[in-house]
Order: C-alpha cells, then sequence, then structure tokens
C-alpha cells in the first residue's frame, strides 16, 4: 500500500504549458506510469551539517570578495511543511537567484545590467527541528527573456527542497507580494490561479528586522504520510 | 481532504549551474552532489552511467539536471549523506554547448529487497520543464533480474526497452549507456508514485 500522498496535479502547473515556449518540447506528452512506492521511493538523500559551507545562509556574506554586496538586504524565511501541516525538520533547502539588478552569476546570463562581484546568489540550510528555515539575502531584480515580446520574469528566487524521500523532491520559485509582473509571466501563471498563489512571499514586519532589512514570509508544501483513515 | 495543499512546482530554468552543479561548471561554490560518487573504500564494480537528455525535435537538451538515487552494493539505502561513505546520491549537469551528455560515476547496485531488479532512480529537472520527472534506469545484463521486475512487468512490452540501460565495455571501463527521451515516439517511461 502506498504510504505518501501522490502529486496532486491540480496544485502544479500542466508539463506543457504553450505560453511557456520551451515547455512544448521538451516535457513528456505521455502520462506517466503510476507504480506502487517502495523502499526506493520512501527513501531519498538525507543531509547534515557538513554539506553546509560557511555563511550558507547569508547571501550577502558567502559571496564577499572584496566588500559587500550592493541591494535591499531580506529576510526571507518560512517553514517546509507537508499536507498535513506538519513541521519538515531536517530538509534540505537550497536558493539560487539573480543580483540586484536582474542579472545572474550564470556565464550565459548576457542582460545587459551590471553584476556583482560580491554576489554568488547561491545558499543552502537544513530546517531545524520546527521545520523553519531562514536566508539573509538581497531582493533580486526583474530580467528580460527572450519567450515573448517585452517578456520580464518577475523578481523570483529559486527553491530546491529535499524531504524525507525522493517523492517529496520539489524545485520551484518564490515570488514576491504585490508585484505586477506576475499577471504577464507565464511561468509563474503555469499553476492555476488558486494555486499560483502558494508561490507568493508576503511581506512580514514580524520579521523584519529594525534598521537592517525587510522579512518576506513563505511556507512551502510538499508531499506527505497519507493520514490514516478513521475506523466506523 | 489534506488541511494544506501542495507548492506549485517551478522549472529550474536555464542558469542553475552555479546553484546546483558549480563545481562541474567551474564555480566557486561547494557541490551538493556530484557526478562522481565512487569513493576510497566504495565496494562494488565500478560502472560509468552516460547518455543524451533529447527534446522532441530529436536535438540534444542542455540545461538539464539529472539526480540519482540508487542503493549501495549490498543493496543499503544511506541514512544520511556523509563524505567518507558511499552516499547513493549525485547531481550532474546535461553539458553546454555541442557535447550534452552526461556522465555519473557510480557503482552498480545490489538488489534493494526480494522481487525488484537493481536499479536507480533518476530525476530530471531542465529548462522548459515545469515539474520534474522520474525515471528508473535499469541494466541490460540483468535480463533475469529485469524479467521478473514488478514495476517493468507493468509497462508494455514496447516501452519497457526504455529502461534499460545497455552494458558496453570500453577497454577496463564499464559503460552503460542511457538517453533519456522527454518526447516523441521514443518518449522514456516516467513514473509518478
Amino acid at each position: 500500500m502506498n504510504s505518501f500522498t501522490p502529486k496532486d496535479t491540480e496544485s502544479h502547473p500542466p508539463l506543457v504549458h504553450p505560453l511557456y515556449k520551451s515547455s512544448t518540447t521538451r516535457s513528456p506528452t505521455k502520462d506517466p506510469v503510476i507504480v506502487p512506492q517502495t523502499i526506493t521511493e520512501l527513501t531519498g538523500p538525507t543531509f547534515d551539517h557538513s554539506s553546509l559551507p560557511d555563511h550558507s545562509a547569508d547571501l550577502t556574506m558567502n559571496g564577499r570578495k572584496a566588500g559587500e554586496p550592493i541591494g535591499e538586504r531580506i529576510i526571507v524565511t518560512g517553514r517546509i511543511l507537508n499536507e498535513n501541516g506538519d513541521p519538515i525538520s531536517g530538509a534540505m533547502v537550497e536558493i539560487w537567484q539573480a543580483n540586484a539588478a536582474g542579472r545572474y552569476v550564470d556565464r550565459e546570463d548576457q542582460h545587459h545590467a551590471p553584476e556583482d562581484p560580491n554576489f554568488l546568489g547561491a545558499g543552502r540550510m537544513i530546517t531545524g527541528d520546527d521545520g523553519w528555515y531562514r536566508f539573509l539575502t538581497l531582493r533580486p531584480g526583474a530580467y528580460p527573456w527572450g519567450n515573448h515580446s517585452n517578456a520580464w520574469r518577475p523578481p523570483h528566487i529559486h527553491f530546491s527542497i529535499f524531504g524525507p524521500n525522493i517523492m517529496t523532491r520539489l524545485i520551484t520559485q518564490m515570488y514576491f507580494e504585490g508585484d505586477p509582473l506576475l499577471q504577464h509571466d507565464p511561468i509563474y501563471g503555469g499553476a492555476s490561479e488558486e494555486a499560483c498563489v502558494r508561490m507568493i512571499a508576503d511581506f512580514s514586519m514580524e520579521h523584519t528586522e529594525e534598521g537592517f532589512a525587510l522579512g518576506y514570509l513563505w511556507d512551502i508544501i510538499i508531499r506527505g504520510p497519507k493520514s490514516t483513515p478513521f475506523e466506523d | 481532504m489534506s488541511p494544506k495543499k501542495q507548492t506549485p512546482s517551478q522549472t529550474v530554468g536555464p542558469f542553475f549551474s552555479y546553484g546546483l552543479t558549480p563545481q562541474q561548471y567551474g564555480y566557486d561554490y561547494s557541490d551538493l552532489g556530484s557526478g562522481d560518487l565512487v569513493i576510497d573504500g566504495t565496494e562494488g564494480e565500478v560502472i560509468t552511467i552516460t547518455g543524451t537528455l533529447f527534446n522532441g525535435d530529436g536535438a540534444e537538451m542542455k540545461h538539464g539536471v539529472v539526480e540519482c538515487w540508487q542503493a549501495d552494493n549490498a543493496g543499503k539505502y544511506a541514512d544520511v549523506i556523509l563524505k567518507d561513505r558511499f552516499s547513493g546520491f549525485g547531481r550532474v549537469g546535461t553539458g553546454r554547448g555541442e557535447d550534452s551528455r552526461y556522465s555519473i560515476r557510480t557503482i552498480k547496485p545490489g538488489k534493494v529487497d526480494s522481487e525488484q531488479a537493481p536499479h536507480i532512480t533518476l530525476t530530471i529537472f531542465s529548462r522548459g520543464l515545469m515539474h520534474h520527472t522520474y525515471t528508473r534506469l535499469y541494466f541490460s545484463d540483468e535480463a533475469k533480474a529485469n524479467a521478473l521486475d514488478p514495476l517493468l512487468k507493468q509497462l508494455p512490452l514496447d516501452r519497457r526497452p526504455t529502461l534499460i540501460a545497455q552494458r558496453i565495455e570500453e577497454g577496463t571501463e564499464i559503460v552503460y549507456q542511457f538517453d533519456i527521451h522527454m518526447q516523441g515516439d521514443r518518449e522514456t517511461v516516467f513514473l509518478e508514485f
């Protein structure tokens, strides 16, 4: 018997989403084959603190070469939860993002915007007992891309999560509350209207640090154990 | 009904290399997983898995990531990833420019239970892919075990070969060829659990 919930197809974007052009040839068109969950699926890579380099949750520190990176400091924090609302401790959370001007460190990024020699734009951490993650970083900039005429990606942070097994693996993107670019973005808008708002981080005064950085709060929900049915 | 709903998946996009596969592409950041799982003291037959990711037009796909998860030589999955033990976890980019092959150096896994043939789970991410896909790699020299494998038996006969890596011995090196077709007539069988 399968003990974890399945992929919730109503929450995730369809694989082929014509408004996002490259999805049309790079995604499967046949239905996946549903197979039983075995020891292979019920296990997965679990990481300990030896996988974390210095300052790996502080992106304002971990890329410094000769000074501070430039941009608006933000704290991005929240919990990794499963569908039952249980906090997931020991989850590996990786992030990567553009700099404050909308330029990635990636050498293939040719967007005409300044590089920041003191900003790597990548970090990782492991959630504690209560499922919380927390990164200190810079607010990423928007940047143009070639999907359609005058196309711009809304500012976003890529998130990669390893939960308790390979079925709970998730890579997603976090967006910012109130961003006018969201309604024009086919990647964000690939998910249903009801589901895509779950990728938006809310501004949080509670997590804002006085005189230092704005706080954003975003919980991430992954697959979880099936709840035991009640007996009549 | 569940009290919480899953956060939607999104593509990795084109610019993930410095974050997910930094050492492979020469960035100054540590790897969480790499394309070489073999360390001093790893027991088992050392093998290299290599292949290409193809799109629906039959073109090689760069901007892809392949993660692997496998048991050790004795059929046991690692409890926690430690640098001095065989981890069973790897991650590689599908290359850039003309050579878009991926390559993973590992060991052939043992049987994880009495029913299943030896196998490795591959999870694929890429630009243009809104949710990762899972597949399994089986070994061409395990024909007898493959014939009894419950997952392979569940598949239509004509699609089973998409999950079988072909063993090629190149001198002393053992290579398994495993191409992944994301779409089209030869589309690889992708799995959900």
